[in-house]
């Protein structure tokens, strides 16, 4: 073994630039793998902490009351069923479950909230609005109302609104003035603007008001329970399972970001194969440079492994020898590039702070010990081609030349 | 004297159908442990061919080749490889070093090989072999650094690692000049004399082929007896 390693080695050693290009060949190639990594993974992270960034990750909701059927077995009838819609669906129960949710692992924080539509008026003019009621000190908590402040505060009392900007400009009202809420129920209440935000999603901005929780009992005339609750997940990855895990244990509805988001999720992993792809590329790439030096390698050195195989190296231990070249620019040129590729990464902020039009790279996600990892085995693969050419040279054709 | 190797109708031939050539053609042989012997006979007629044979780096197409009392003609790839490597050692007419190792790395290469790493005992007996040819001054020059004389003489040392029974010399002075050539064989008949090695040393000089206690002539693909020195 010892023995094997130190003739790979100096043969390595005894034609530096060849190998230094060799090696160099390589971790070129290990460089893209890692750029390609760090890109596919942090524009992944870009693209879903843009659009994910300000929804909730798992949304609980109440099951869907439709009606029963009550026709006995065997009896055919052709049956319209309606929804009902004379009641607004509500959590009544909210209490009992929501400190089972907040103690799960992986959940960050829950937000409770009753949604419901309206219109805010001011003087003759109308607008339609999503109305959301939330907890007072909870109004960051899924959408980053706080970060995303034009004016104002996100302070909420009884009788103060949060409204999006492009709400506002239509109403042509600012921070301090009063206007008029209207819900669907018919309820209205006079409140203030505290406060006015961007998100830079035209849905929210347009349309969004903010109230606080006891605000919203009044106009949604619900004295008890809640519509939905939305939680953060400190990994959002984790939503599909969490919501799952939440169901079963709750009996609720419990709804994944994932699924109201299936177009960006199919553009991820269209983007993720392209990135595979190249990696793939890279490490073919790889594999053939090192499987021709080699091979040129072993046809230079016929009449020394000639010379090796009459003094009693066995065939396996040439196969060793050169396999074991393979490794060594496979692992060299796998940490030279993995080290090139961290260094040049390691400038660029993370995807979440990334610039507008920066470059999202993500030096987290280089995949630098896979990329060793396959290209050690690459090389060692691309080896054994020429590697068994070598343990095939028989001494006798050579020793005479 | 015991046979230390015995070949006996030894055919070796060469192609196919028409273009057959048969080399060796029922060569009988016997040579006894100690033995200094010439390998006489002009080109073509199977000197090397024999060599390669008994070097078991060839087997022959029929005939029987035993060494150490072994059949090798039977034996498997494996086992020749370790047997070579135990009991044969090799001299080159072109040296055939290993050009990236120096003088020492040579030498102890049957021996590392085996072993699978560079034993201490190892260095110290490469190393003596290197000061009994005469090359303490030049144990850490690479091969390539050496001269044509230099190169044999490490050859020699190599050839003589493992301690082998025999050794077989294809030309061994042939691609060096009198005086180098005379060094060698000097240092050949010193070894055989001291610690009993067999030497066989194919040649075209009849200068070496004197030298030797026996001469061995190939013609016609079969061993004739020459004259024995006393």
């Amino acid at each position: 073994m010892l023995y094997g390693l130190k003739i790979a080695f100096r043969y390595l050693t005894a034609n530096k630039t060849q190998t230094g290009l060799l090696i160099a060949g390589v971790a070129v190639g290990v460089f893209v793998f890692i750029f390609m990594s760090a890109l596919i993974g942090g524009l992944a992270v870009f693209l879903v902490q843009r659009t994910v960034g300000d929804i909730a990750h798992v949304t609980i909701e109440a099951p869907s009351r439709d009606p029963v059927s009550l026709m006995p077995e065997g009896v055919e009838a052709l049956v319209v069923e309606q929804r009902a819609t004379n009641q607004r669906q509500q959590l009544r129960t909210a209490d009992a479950f929501l400190p089972l949710i907040d103690a799960m692992p992986g959940v960050a924080v829950t937000s409770q909230q009753i949604v419901g539509n309206g219109f805010l008026v001011r003087g003759v003019v109308t607008a339609p609005v999503s109305v959301t009621g939330v907890e007072t000190d909870k109004v960051s908590a899924i959408a980053n109302i706080e970060k995303a402040l034009k004016s104002g505060s996100t302070d909420l009392s009884n009788s103060t609104v949060i409204l999006g900007s492009k709400l506002a400009d239509d109403l042509g009202v600012g921070v301090g003035q009063v206007v008029r809420l209207q819900s669907d129920q018919g309820v209205e209440r006079a409140v203030v603007i505290s406060g006015i935000f961007e998100l830079g999603v035209e849905a929210l901005d347009a349309r969004s008001a903010i109230v606080s929780l006891a605000t919203a009992r009044t106009l949604f005339n619900l004295p008890q329970g809640i519509s939905r609750v939305e939680i953060k997940l400190a990994d959002l990855n984790q939503a599909p399972a969490m919501a799952e895990r939440i169901a079963a244990e709750t009996g609720l509805k419990a709804t994944p970001w994932t699924e109201g988001n299936a177009q960006l999720l199919d553009g991820l992993r269209a983007q993720a194969s392209s990135g595979n792809l190249i990696k793939a590329f890279a490490l073919i790439t790889i594999i053939i440079g090192v499987a021709s030096a080699l091979l040129l390698s072993t046809y230079r050195r016929r009449p020394e492994i000639g010379i090796m195989r009459a003094m009693g190296a066995s065939r396996g231990f040439v196969i060793f020898v050169f396999v074991l070249q393979g490794a060594l620019i496979g692992v060299f040129g796998g940490l030279i590039g993995a080290g090139l590729g961290y260094a040049s990464l390691l400038p660029f902020p993370v995807p979440e702070l990334a610039p507008p039009g920066g470059l999202p790279v993500d030096v987290r996600q280089g995949a630098y010990g896979l990329a060793i990892a396959l290209t050690a085995i690459g090389a060692v693969l691309a080896s054994i081609l020429p590697a068994r050419a070598a343990a095939r040279v028989d001494p006798v054709s050579v020793i005479g030349q | 004297m015991t046979a230390l190797v015995e070949v006996r109708n030894l055919v070796k031939t060469y192609g196919e159908g028409e273009a057959e050539t048969r080399v060796l053609k029922g060569l009988d042989l016997d040579l006894e442990t100690g033995e200094l012997a010439a390998l006489l006979g002009p080109s073509g007629s199977g000197k090397s061919t024999l060599l390669t044979i008994l070097g078991t780096l060839m087997r022959p197409t029929s005939g029987s080749h035993r060494m150490l009392g072994e059949d090798l003609t039977t034996a498997s790839d494996r086992d020749l490889t370790e047997f070579r490597n135990r009991h044969i050692g090799f001299v080159f007419q072109f040296h055939h070093l290993l050009p990236d190792f120096t003088a020492l790395e040579n030498v102890i290469f049957p021996a590392a090989v085996e072993a699978g790493r560079e034993t201490r005992e190892a260095r110290e007996r490469g190393r003596e072999l290197l000061v009994r040819v005469g090359l303490e001054h030049r144990m850490d020059y690479l091969a390539t650094k050496l001269s044509g004389g230099q190169k044999q003489r490490v050859a020699i040392a190599r050839a003589l690692m493992n301690q082998p029974e025999l050794v077989l010399a294809d030309e061994p002075t042939g691609n060096l000049d009198r005086e180098s050539a005379m060094q060698v064989m000097d240092l050949i008949g010193e070894i055989n004399g001291r610690e009993k090695t067999t030497f066989l040393i194919s040649t075209h000089d009849e200068k070496i082929a004197e030298i030797c206690r026996r001469q061995i002539c190939v013609v016609d693909g079969r061993a004739e007896m020459g004259r024995e020195r006393a």
